[in-house]
């Protein structure tokens, strides 16, 4: 996978990302190079800034940013609403998916797949091919075909709205999906079953960004980077064996080594 | 009767050519019933929001009594009219149309049910002509003369108006379609539309009144709707409140049910300048259970003003009182809602909300549920929100791909479905559907986006 990424121009480059949350500043500067076939794991501890990371790139507009540059396939895209970018590639799965009385999951994903085909230039899907289409997602992920039935996340399961975040993801096909805290909240069952899910859609074509406060996940989809997140900024990088020394040592260690070079 | 003239002239005018006109040939029940109803009016006046007055509290109908609302003499012509009663397809029941154009019977739009096997679907004018026993009984028992100046003034014009009645153990399940349509005019028109309907014991019938009118001039509905409902009798009710935009619209629903008997009403609104929906439902005897929907969307300078009773005045029933409302504009809501639970009335189970979507910094909503239990042994809940799109949820729309117009029609959609979803006619639920959908107002621009 990282042999086919190799030499090709990045998916996704952060140079010198800061951005705020009302006067508070949480990313100080933030560089990060992403490849298509490629997943990071960025991890680090609470406060950190990681989910802050995963948000601003989806666009979340409750973040200023204030310095910096991400480029999506060699264009800007900071200044670009949610929605366009989600239409060119971007998802953001969320830590908190919210509840939608009333929207009917199929409804939610037939938006959206319209929304971006439109995008592309192409027309609406019909009926018939979403349902096929959404029918073979449905079994890809072993989501429980009721749910899509059912309004969006509504009475769901902790476990049941992770899946069917991934299950979204599936559908809207992303060339970068960023997974923030994906685990968080789950037992070992229904994290194994987001993974598998996840594992299904990697592929050469696009890459993930998983934040994640431990390395429990980890054990499941295999990162080719790690990255350490620590007051906005990226401490240490490196293999899937950082992810291991981190739940050894603890975070104690990237705050003593930090501090230590200041 | 000389204060009539310099007080309500112009209603007495016309109050004058009904009985000795066209109404003249009314049985004297009948013509007694409007002569104190007239007298009534009279005294009463249209009510005002003066201190005490918690009823008309929120709602001032001061522009309703300032304008002179005329009755229309004659009926207009029906070319044409077909096209302005709603159409909704409803197969597999046993459907009567009852169309009433600017307050008269229309025979040519209507298909309606003389007696044939127990079910009467007609005009009430007629069935007051076969001298109907029941229909003198029941006329003005549910709505009294004593509830307000508008109940009196539509009894004081009764005359055209719907009358259903089914008879005891009626086995199939009706559909009797009202259609109060008033048409354009250079005059201001008033309509005093009255329905009553008996559904006798175990029958299964359901009502859908529809108010309806031109989008161009200022009229009056003056509506009263009595219900009543059998031991074991299943009815359904929906209420379209489809007026035009500078139309003024008051109704007064009073029902009545007796021993497990079920009333599923809906009420609907869009349009209309000033709208008062006033209903009453009375928990006759044990076992009743009542589920009062509501759903209103208003924009610009309307005001709808929901006030829904329901007594509990026996043991062991149940209530359902769940209105929503999407207010956009400079738009005012007024909802009361009160529940009374008697003495005796154990075991009593309710629940009311008022829940109002605000999407506009102007819109006001004034919500103000209560409950009243005097029985010791009951379980009853009440609550009452206004709210405005939730950012995080738009985000959660927007992120995967659809832009702040689409996501909040979708969200503004999936807050009235709920209401929407309860009609169980399945060709009117989606006739709603689509008329709540296109009526959605555009919110692409309120709200924030990316920095």
């Amino acid at each position: 996978m990282s042999t086919t990424a190799k030499g090709s121009k990045p998916l996704l480059s952060i140079k010198g990302l800061k951005a705020m949350a009302g006067d508070l500043e949480i990313l100080k500067g933030i560089d990060l190079q992403v490849k298509a076939g490629e997943v990071h794991a960025i991890m680090g501890p609470n406060g950190s800034g990681k989910s802050t990371l995963a948000n601003v790139l989806a666009g979340r507009p409750d973040y200023t940013v204030t310095g910096g540059q991400v480029l999506f396939e060699g264009q800007d895209i900071l200044k670009l609403e949610p929605e366009i970018r989600a239409r060119m590639g971007v998802f953001l799965a969320f830590q908190y998916p919210l509840e939608l009385p009333g929207v009917r999951a199929w409804q939610f994903l037939k938006a959206g797949v319209d929304a971006k085909r439109v995008h592309n230039g192409e027309e609406e899907m019909s009926a018939r091919e979403f349902d096929q289409m959404l029918k073979a997602k449905v079994a890809e992920v072993q989501i429980d075909p009721d749910l899509v039935k059912r309004a969006v996340n509504e009475g769901f399961s902790g476990g049941e709205k992770k899946r069917n975040e991934v299950l979204q993801m599936a559908v809207l096909e992303p060339k970068l999906a960023l997974l923030d805290e994906t685990d968080s909240g789950l037992d070992i069952d229904a994290l194994r079953i987001v993974s598998d899910g996840v594992n299904m859609l990697r592929s050469s074509e696009n890459a993930i960004i998983l934040v994640t406060h431990y390395q429990r996940i980890l054990n499941y989809i295999s990162p080719n980077f790690v990255h350490v997140l620590y007051d906005g900024r990226i401490v240490q990088s490196g293999g899937p064996e950082l992810a291991h020394e981190l739940e050894e040592k603890g975070y104690d260690w990237i705050k003593d080594v930090v501090d230590a070079a200041v | 009767m000389t204060s009539a003239l310099a007080k309500h002239a112009h209603y007495f005018a016309d109050f004058q050519s009904l009985v000795h006109g066209r109404g003249a040939c009314a049985p004297s029940w009948l013509q007694s019933l409007r002569e104190d109803a007239w007298v009534k009016f009279n005294a009463t006046g249209f009510p005002t929001s003066r201190r005490g007055n918690e009823r008309w509290k929120y709602t001032n109908v001061g522009p309703i009594a300032k304008v002179n609302f005329g009755v229309t003499s004659q009926p207009p012509a029906v070319d044409g009219l077909k096209a302005l009663v709603p159409d909704y397809k409803i197969d597999g029941s046993t459907v009567y149309d009852l169309v009433f154009v600017d307050g008269h019977y229309s025979p040519e739009l209507s298909s309606p049910s003389h007696d044939s096997n127990g079910v009467i679907a007609s005009s009430l004018v007629t069935a007051t002509n076969d001298s109907n026993s029941v229909l003198e009984s029941q006329v003005g028992h549910y709505a009294c003369l004593d509830e307000d100046g508008f109940v009196a003034l539509n009894t004081a014009f009764l005359n055209d108006g719907a009358y259903v009645h089914v008879v005891d153990g009626y086995p199939e399940s009706l559909v009797v379609r009202l259609t109060y349509l008033t048409t354009n005019g250079v005059t201001a028109k008033v309509t005093h539309p009255r329905t009553l309907v008996v559904a006798g014991r175990n029958t299964d019938v359901t009502v859908v009144e529809c108010y309806t009118g031109p989008q161009e001039t200022s009229y009056l509905t003056n509506a009263v709707t009595e219900i009543s409902v059998g031991e074991g009798a299943n009815v359904g009710h929906y209420r379209l409140l489809l007026e035009g935009n500078k139309a003024f619209h008051v109704g007064v629903s009073r029902v009545s049910q007796k021993k497990d008997s079920s009333f599923n009403s809906a009420s609907f609104a869009l349009g209309t300048a000033l709208a008062r929906n006033d209903m009453e439902v009375l928990l006759d005897d044990s076992g009743a259970y009542c589920e009062l929907n509501g759903l209103y969307l208003t924009a610009d300078n309307q005001h709808i003003d929901n006030l829904i009773s329901i007594d509990h005045a026996q043991p062991n029933c149940t209530s359902r009182l769940n209105y929503k409302g999407i207010l956009d504009g400079k738009s005012k809501a007024v909802f009361g809602g009160e529940v009374m639970v008697r003495r005796q009335a154990q075991k009593s189970d309710a629940e009311q909300t008022d829940k109002n979507l605000v999407l506009s910094k102007l819109a006001e909503v004034d919500s103000k549920p209560s409950l009243l239990i005097y029985a010791d042994d009951v379980k009853c809940s009440h609550g009452a929100t206004a709210g405005h799109i939730d950012e995080d949820t738009l985000f959660y729309l927007r992120s995967r791909g659809l832009d702040l117009g689409a996501a909040s029609r979708m969200l503004i959609h999936a807050f009235a479905s709920e209401i929407i979803d309860t009609v169980k006619l399945e060709p009117l639920k989606d006739y709603l559907d689509t008329l709540f959908t296109a009526a959605i107002p555009d919110k692409s621009l309120t709200f924030g986006s990316a920095k």
